[in-house]
């Protein structure tokens, strides 16, 4: 059997003010004491490729890079490390949005993973390659744990644009 | 569509093509890794935008911070009596050293003066409260609530009541960040108590120490004491920094193998002493002179170079 374009749903075109509070609560969520403990995951990255994903045209690079750079003061980091892996994180969710869309929601999951991986490792690879200490292998289990959020995310994040249930009988569709 | 937009997509603006915009924030954010990295001239840039997340920062922490607030309150009174108790106990214990030292920092100072040696300095600083650690997995550092308005610079040491525990590494307008002598990047030029014998400690990246570039043969034993020898210009004389708990001499390497712990709470949270920079070195100057003095006669500058060496 063909996959069937599953997610169906007409949606509202979303408010742009939207996806920036958005994108805040997800800076001032990695700012909580809660981003030391293991397993936490990269919410901006979580976001961004979200954003990144659903609406390509609106959320991009320039978002990656100016959230990185303050991602990067925020946790003390050297500069640009963020943003580069924000900017790759970015443009191969925006690349692959079409085919990404095409699944449902365990699909779109498995396919995000690989990506969030990727900032992750660039980072790592980033900072190593000039000499700091591995982080150990918790550093890479956030990635795991955004995947799964990824159900509730797109729950949350499209909530505003749902249709409204009492529809209006003069719409068309 | 999931995606889809009620405006006519655009056909002609479409801005510069994505592969354009990505190499574009790919060769930006290199350049600023780089440079941040290895010519450290990018510290404006970092304030300015510091001036901005900082508050966030703060608001982001305060949740946690009351909740530790609401466990002390509720950790009880009589908690806070034995705590006191405690401490008078070991005010009562340090006492008897204390209050000689003023006399015998005064007869120190005064004997220095007869053998013409110069004073020691004295060591003043400011408390610092630590608001938390660094997210930075890669590296460990702390930050605190002083900075550039308390007259916190970049390369003060920073200690706590048992020792030394890092050094300010960069500043920003309230706050400032201590980097951790248990940092990869951290040295502290120590001396072993026991014998003098100098070295360098530097930082291993798991919380523990490391003594390196100490021949196999080097004097030095589980449990000698290391305190900061004071030749680098930034530590002061005589703090205690570390432990050595762990010493390995294989005879396949020429260094042995010299693991210590730190002396102070270098991983806790609390209260630091961040300390007011150190006057110039004196050493430098009374370095060149001689070579100045006796530059005529070249065979007593060797002589002398040679005598250090043994």
């Amino acid at each position: 059997m063909q996959p069937t374009f599953s997610s169906s749903r007409i949606l509202l075109p979303v408010r742009p003010w939207f996806i920036v509070l958005s994108l805040v609560v997800a800076l001032l969520l990695n700012l909580l004491p809660t981003a030391y403990w293991p397993g936490i995951p990269d919410w901006v990255a979580l976001v961004l490729c979200f954003w990144s994903v659903r609406e390509t045209r609106r959320v991009g690079m320039g978002w990656g890079f100016v959230l990185g750079l303050l991602m990067d003061v925020a946790d003390g980091a050297v500069l640009g490390q963020h943003g580069f892996a924000y900017v790759l994180l970015a443009y191969t969710a925006a690349s692959l949005s079409r085919r990404i869309l095409w699944f449902p929601l365990a699909q779109q999951a498995l396919q995000v993973l690989p990506l969030l991986l990727l900032a992750q490792v660039v980072q790592a690879a980033m900072r190593l390659a000039v000499g700091a200490d591995f982080p150990g292998w918790s550093y890479f289990i956030g990635p795991f744990v955004a995947v799964i959020l990824w159900f509730p995310l797109t729950f949350v994040l499209l909530l505003p644009q749902y249709q409204p249930v009492e529809q209006d009988p003069d719409r068309p569709i | 569509m999931a995606g889809f937009d009620h405006a006519p997509p655009p056909f002609f603006k479409r801005g510069p093509a994505p592969l354009a915009l990505l190499t574009f924030y790919v060769l930006v954010s290199l350049a600023l890794f780089v440079v941040d990295l290895r010519l450290k001239s990018l510290d404006l840039l970092r304030q300015s935008i510091a001036l901005v997340v900082d508050p966030v920062q703060r608001i982001a922490q305060t949740p946690g911070s009351l909740v530790d607030y609401g466990r002390k309150y509720f950790e009880g009174l009589q908690e806070l009596q034995r705590e006191n108790d405690e401490l008078r106990h070991a005010k009562l214990n340090t006492a008897p050293g204390l209050q000689r030292l003023e006399q015998l920092e005064a007869e120190n100072e005064r004997l220095r003066r007869l053998l013409v040696v110069k004073e020691r300095e004295k060591a003043k600083g400011q408390v610092a409260q630590i608001l938390y650690t660094a997210r930075d997995p890669f590296a460990r550092k702390v930050i605190v609530d002083k900075g550039q308005q308390a007259g916190i610079a970049a390369g003060q040491p920073a200690i706590d009541e048992s020792g030394v525990v890092g050094q300010v590494t960069r500043v920003f307008p309230f706050s400032a960040e201590v980097t951790l002598i248990t940092d990869k990047n951290q040295a502290v030029p120590v001396q072993i108590v026991r014998n003098g014998q100098r070295s360098v400690v530097f930082g291993v990246g798991n919380g523990q120490l490391e003594l390196r570039y100490m021949p196999a043969n080097a004097d030095v034993k589980v449990g000698d004491t290391l305190v900061t020898s004071g030749l680098d210009g930034i530590y002061m004389q005589g703090f205690p920094v570390a432990k050595v708990v762990d010493v390995q001499r294989d005879s396949a390497y020429s260094f042995a193998r010299i693991l210590c712990a730190p002396v102070a709470g270098v991983e806790n949270f609390g209260e630091l002493m961040i300390l007011d920079a150190r006057k110039p070195l004196p050493e430098a100057p009374a370095a060149a002179e001689p070579h100045a003095s006796e530059g005529k006669s070249g065979q007593r500058v060797k002589k002398q170079r040679a005598g250090k060496g043994n």
